[in-house]
């Protein structure tokens, strides 16, 4: 007769093997890429000081990430002002408190919605080109092909796309932040008639220059972030068409969720 | 196994008892090959047995567990990114899929090592020497297109182009005849031939190409299990003793 230890599992034990099982392999491999990144970004800013300077590879990638992305950042800035505006008068009028629409709005938007949700559209727009461009580069040989004609691809591609992360994101924070004012201005004063001295000057009480260099804080760390990771996975990409595919995948949900743990990091860090 | 003898001239490329595995995985274990300079040697083997990685090696896109990779005198093993810079402009690689870029033009693509190494010349200067190496290649005409409007034959002659626009000492071929018809195979090898005779290159290719491979090599080298099993002039090789290349051979040649 067979023993104790002969018998197969019960098929809990099975199920708990397992998840423990997974999760341990997604903590490891949470842990691998945080090194991978911490390592790309060392060699990035290496490169960065290093000559040649790229000008126009960098001059491309500011037009590419920050130009290209003004439009669809305002939309939605002007969208979430109007929603926000919106929202919070229908809660306000309840206690006759419309007057503090205008300072609601201003705030939210420039410490939170203005950073995370223009990190969340270049990572769409930008992040996602970013890394399928170098993940086909990568698995059609062209990043060798740079390498073996002595240019260093990570100063070649990686630093411009890096910088222009890190420098564009604060700007369209920037116009983020006046979108959605113009926004919520146009919701609480023209819709719903709130005289704009009002709007303007409790506007103004309440939001303080710190509010404003937050957001753009905020915005340089996701920029950063969000080009690094989507050249990260690209750059690392592996196995054809479907490698890149998957790199793009994992490159768009770790920013989305990188985007949101950073913005509570580097807000506990700020107060 | 034979030997080749050692001339008095040291060769262009000279690899030592050279290591290399990936994890658990040994790719290449203790290879030695000479590539005498203005020779054309074909790496032949299966795949999976280590000729990307030998080729990767001899550019100094890998580094080896153990062993030397001289290149034109320079033992390039210890070499930093600076030095190394420096060593691969005297190569000139091309690319199994040709590995254009492909948000340029063919006139971009063939002038890029131009712009990035030689930034003095003059537009008209480039223009010039790009049109003489698409002419060597026998492109006209091709300039402004872009890699995608091209057939592959004709990428790989861009590729080509490309990699002998520095006048480098040596080219590296990686599979240059894979999936191409018969008649572009034997375009592609003409090319590696006309390459040699009018630029005096020292070429090495990695090839399963066993037609094309005796076509354009003076030296064949056979890669088996991460070893130089045997190497020699083609007619030498054809009667080599050794199982794998005889089993290899047999392939192409049949079995008498």
């Amino acid at each position: 007769m067979s023993s104790e230890s002969d018998r197969p599992p019960a098929p809990w034990s099975a199920a708990l093997y397992s998840a423990v099982e997974g999760l341990g392999a997604t903590l490891v491999a949470a842990v691998e890429n945080l090194g991978g990144l911490a390592e790309l970004l060392v060699e990035v800013l290496r490169w960065t000081v290093r000559r040649p300077f790229r000008v126009n590879n960098i001059l491309a990638q500011l037009d590419f990430v920050g130009v290209g992305s003004v439009f669809i950042v305002g939309l939605t800035g002007i969208f979430s002002g109007m929603v926000f505006a919106h929202q919070s008068w229908r809660a306000f009028e309840m206690f006759n408190a419309e007057s503090l629409v205008g300072p609601t709005v201003s705030l939210t938007i420039t410490r939170e919605l203005a950073p995370v949700f223009s990190a969340l559209m270049v990572t769409m727009r930008a992040g996602s080109a970013m890394c399928t461009e170098l993940g086909t580069m990568r698995v059609t040989e062209q990043v060798d092909a740079l390498e073996t004609m002595a240019v260093n691809p990570i100063q070649y591609l990686l630093v411009p796309r890096v910088i222009a992360g890190a420098m564009m994101l604060p700007l369209l924070v920037m116009v983020f932040d006046l979108a959605g004012l113009g926004g919520g201005y146009f919701v609480a004063v023209t819709v719903k008639g709130l005289s704009a001295g009002t709007f303007l000057t409790r506007t103004q009480q309440w939001l303080d220059p710190e509010d404003l260099v937050e957001g753009l804080i905020k915005g340089t760390v996701f920029g950063l972030y969000v080009a690094l990771v989507a050249c990260f996975r690209g750059y690392n990409a592996t196995g054809g068409a479907k490698g890149v595919g998957q790199a793009t995948t994992q490159a768009m949900v770790s920013s989305a969720l990188g985007i949101f743990v950073l913005d509570y990091l580097v807000g506990v860090l700020l107060h | 196994m034979t030997t080749p003898k050692r001339s008095d001239a040291p060769p262009m490329i000279d690899i030592v008892d050279l290591y290399k595995a990936f994890g658990d995985n040994q790719v290449l274990t203790g290879v030695n090959l000479q590539v005498p300079e203005g020779s054309t040697c074909v790496i032949l083997g299966g795949s999976g047995s280590g000729k990307t990685v030998l080729m990767k090696h001899m550019i100094g896109l890998l580094k080896p567990d153990r062993g030397q990779v001289i290149v034109d005198r320079e033992d390039i093993v210890g070499f930093g990114a600076t030095e190394l810079e420096r060593v691969r402009r005297k190569f000139g690689m091309v690319f199994q899929a040709a590995a254009l870029f492909d948000s340029m033009t063919v006139f971009e693509n063939v002038a890029f090592p131009l712009r990035e190494h030689r930034g003095k010349l003059s537009e008209d200067e480039m223009r010039e020497i790009v049109r003489g190496k698409l002419g060597i290649v026998g492109l006209k005409g091709v300039e402004e297109k872009f890699p995608a409007d091209l057939s592959g034959g004709m990428r790989k002659r861009v590729g080509l182009a490309r990699a002998i626009v520095l006048d480098p000492k040596i080219v590296l071929y990686d599979e240059p005849t894979t999936g191409l018809d018969p008649i572009t195979t034997d375009y592609v090898d003409e090319m590696i031939l006309d390459a040699k005779r009018q630029l005096g290159v020292t070429s090495v290719v990695i090839s399963h190409d066993v037609a094309s491979a005796f076509k354009v090599a003076d030296n064949i080298a056979f890669l088996y299990q991460g070893l130089i099993v045997d190497q020699g002039p083609p007619e030498t090789l054809r009667g080599s003793q050794q199982p794998a290349v005889k089993l290899f051979l047999q392939t192409w040649f049949g079995k008498n």
